[in-house]
């Protein structure tokens, strides 16, 4: 039900992205979907990546001497139409579940659209989107993209 | 582990019995200083400080420091109180540059010394059944010798065996049954890894040891107690005060009882000189009060501690001070506020469990100094959302400024971002210009 998702702690420096994306690039992993929050002090790089390069990214930065972590967070799909995420946020809102930080797919295979969501609960998120009949898009759907 | 102490009657005794005690001898101390030590009769005349001005412990605060340079000085016979016929020993330390420390000693401060010892050793377990292996060097360096008199006025079966031949101090631990180890920590760590390796630690007879002559952690003590199944209990001296056994813990684990009676610590602020009260950490300052080859009058030892006075379960009254965090060097004064890396640290192993690498900052603008500490974020601190982040931020800022006092930024940078030299990392950078 859920996918995963590699997260980078990053400073706040000239080059640290590109530097990032050259180590990921460098062991032939691709990113699927990229997020970047920067604050004042410093920066987390969240991206998806197929099911099977999760465990290699992160050991692949980690010897480059970043602090990486993988998680799961929620993938959607929904019509490519105005509306479209509006109406799913508002499922989300009614049901009192916060969203810490949401992205979206560069590209898909499917002819939806495609965004991430990392809720406050994501378990009953998720129960509620499906109840719904929302479309919950599975790892393995992913690593088709 | 057992309750045992040496000298219940002074161990115990009511602080303010101990107080009139501690006056007594200190003004004995005083005097004896000012008639025969020409160094200390020119400070305390400088300060315009007589004799007679020192009636209670509490004048203490009126009378000079010593400090190590005094001792090198000094060298070899300068601060010597009583007629050199009457100095049965010389203990010191060879120093890595310049001329050594030195300290003489009469027949009386070797007793006391033993004293003081027998002391530590008791509450570490001591007694006329035990077989005391001593792992200290011996010879100038009080270490071999002090733990060796202590040893034997406990009763035990000495084992001066010095340091060095670890296969030769496994041998001999194992064949003769030695169920005590006197060393340092470090020496007794690898000893206790070796004995791991060669597969003899439950050959061994050991039930504790008491480690001293070098700064250690409670991290250190675990891994000790694991690798030998022993109590390891701390024991911290200096020569210029006795040697090993000026202070000892019992088995409440819970910081290092001071002998009062022979010697009176005190915590002064760094910078002022001011004495400061129990409770905050400081540079300390010990002054003995028995000694009569060599006495220090507040000799400054530059290293940070605390020192409690709260009832102890032991049943001892005499002060305990804490480990030893840091050296007055490694301080900053921020705003009149004194700060020690210590203290940051001590927040950070609170939040995150282990100590992750940091470095003080201070700067100042616009004639307003103020500090930023910059942390490594390890692995546990990280998390995916900014707010979990920003928490973990604010949590070290608040818990510094509660602990330190002091409002700082707190910069949290990349693993291995912070420059380490000899794989240490510089806590302290002043950038101020002053
Ligand atoms: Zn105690």
């Amino acid at each position: 039900m859920f996918i995963k998702q590699v997260s980078v702690f990053l400073e706040n420096a000239k080059g640290t992205l590109k530097e990032l994306t050259r180590v990921l690039g460098e062991n032939e992993i691709n990113l699927l979907a990229l997020s970047i929050a920067d604050t004042a002090g410093f920066g987390i790089i969240r991206c998806i990546v197929k099911s099977g390069d999760v465990d290699k990214s992160i050991e692949v930065l980690k010897e480059n001497g970043y602090i990486a972590k993988a998680n799961e967070v929620l993938c959607v799909g929904m019509p490519h139409k105005p509306m479209g995420l509006a109406n799913i946020l508002a499922l989300i809102e009614e049901s009192d579940i916060s969203i810490e930080y949401s992205y979206s797919f560069c590209r898909s295979t499917l002819d939806d659209a495609v965004i991430i969501i990392r809720p406050s609960d994501k378990e009953k998120c998720a129960k509620i989107l499906s109840d719904a009949g929302v479309h919950i898009i599975s790892q393995q759907e992913v690593d088709k993209f | 582990m057992e309750n045992k102490i040496y000298d219940p009657k002074m161990e115990c005794i009511s602080r303010d019995e101990l107080f009139e005690i501690q006056s007594k001898r200190l003004a004995e101390t005083v005097r004896r200083v000012y008639d025969n030590v020409p160094l200390y009769r020119k400070r305390m005349d400088e300060k315009g400080v007589r004799p007679e001005d020192i009636k209670t412990r509490d004048d203490l605060r009126l009378l000079p420091f010593t400090e190590k340079t005094d001792l090198r000085d000094c060298f070899p016979f300068g601060l010597l109180a009583a007629p050199k016929k009457e100095i049965v020993r010389i203990q010191g330390s060879s120093g890595t540059t310049g001329k050594p420390i030195v300290s003489g000693y009469t027949a009386n401060d070797i007793e006391v010394w033993t004293e003081m010892v027998a002391r530590a050793l008791t509450a570490a377990g001591a007694g006329p059944d035990d077989i005391i292996q001593v792992a200290y060097g011996y010879g100038l360096f009080t270490g071999g010798l002090g733990a060796h008199q202590g040893a034997q006025r406990v009763g035990a079966m000495v084992i001066p065996m010095s340091s060095g031949n670890t296969q030769r101090q496994l041998m001999m631990m194992k064949e003769l049954g030695s169920t005590m180890l006197c060393c340092t920590p470090s020496y007794a760590t690898y000893l206790g890894e070796t004995a791991r390796e060669m597969g003899i630690v439950d050959d061994l007879k050991l039930k504790s040891g008491c480690f001293g002559a070098e700064p250690w952690s409670e991290e250190m003590r675990r891994n000790l107690e694991g690798l030998l199944n022993i109590d390891a209990m701390d024991i911290y001296g200096l020569t210029e005060i006795a040697g090993p056994g000026v202070s000892f813990e019992c088995c409440a684990k819970n910081g290092c009882h001071v002998n009062e009676d022979h010697v009176i610590p005190e915590i002064i602020d760094p910078v002022t000189g001011e004495p400061m009260p129990y409770g905050v950490p400081g540079e300390l300052v010990f002054t003995t009060i028995t000694k009569e080859g060599q006495p220090m009058l507040r000799y400054r030892t530059h290293d940070i501690c605390v020192l409690y006075d709260d009832p102890c379960p032991c049943g001892r009254t005499h002060v305990r001070m804490g480990r030893i965090t840091g050296r007055t060097d490694d301080m900053l004064v921020i705003r009149g506020v004194n700060v020690f890396p210590s203290q940051i640290e001590s927040v950070l192993v609170g939040i995150n469990g282990v100590a992750p690498h940091y470095v003080i900052i201070a700067e100042r603008e616009n004639y307003t100094d103020s500090l930023e500490v910059q942390v490594e974020l390890t692995e546990n601190m990280f998390s995916d959302t900014v707010a979990h982040i920003e928490t973990l931020r604010r949590q070290i800022a608040d818990q510094i400024k509660s602990v330190v006092g002091i409002q700082c930024k707190i910069t949290l940078v990349a693993p291995r971002s912070i420059p380490r030299s000899e794989g240490k990392a510089k806590r302290l950078i002043d950038n101020r210009k002053i």
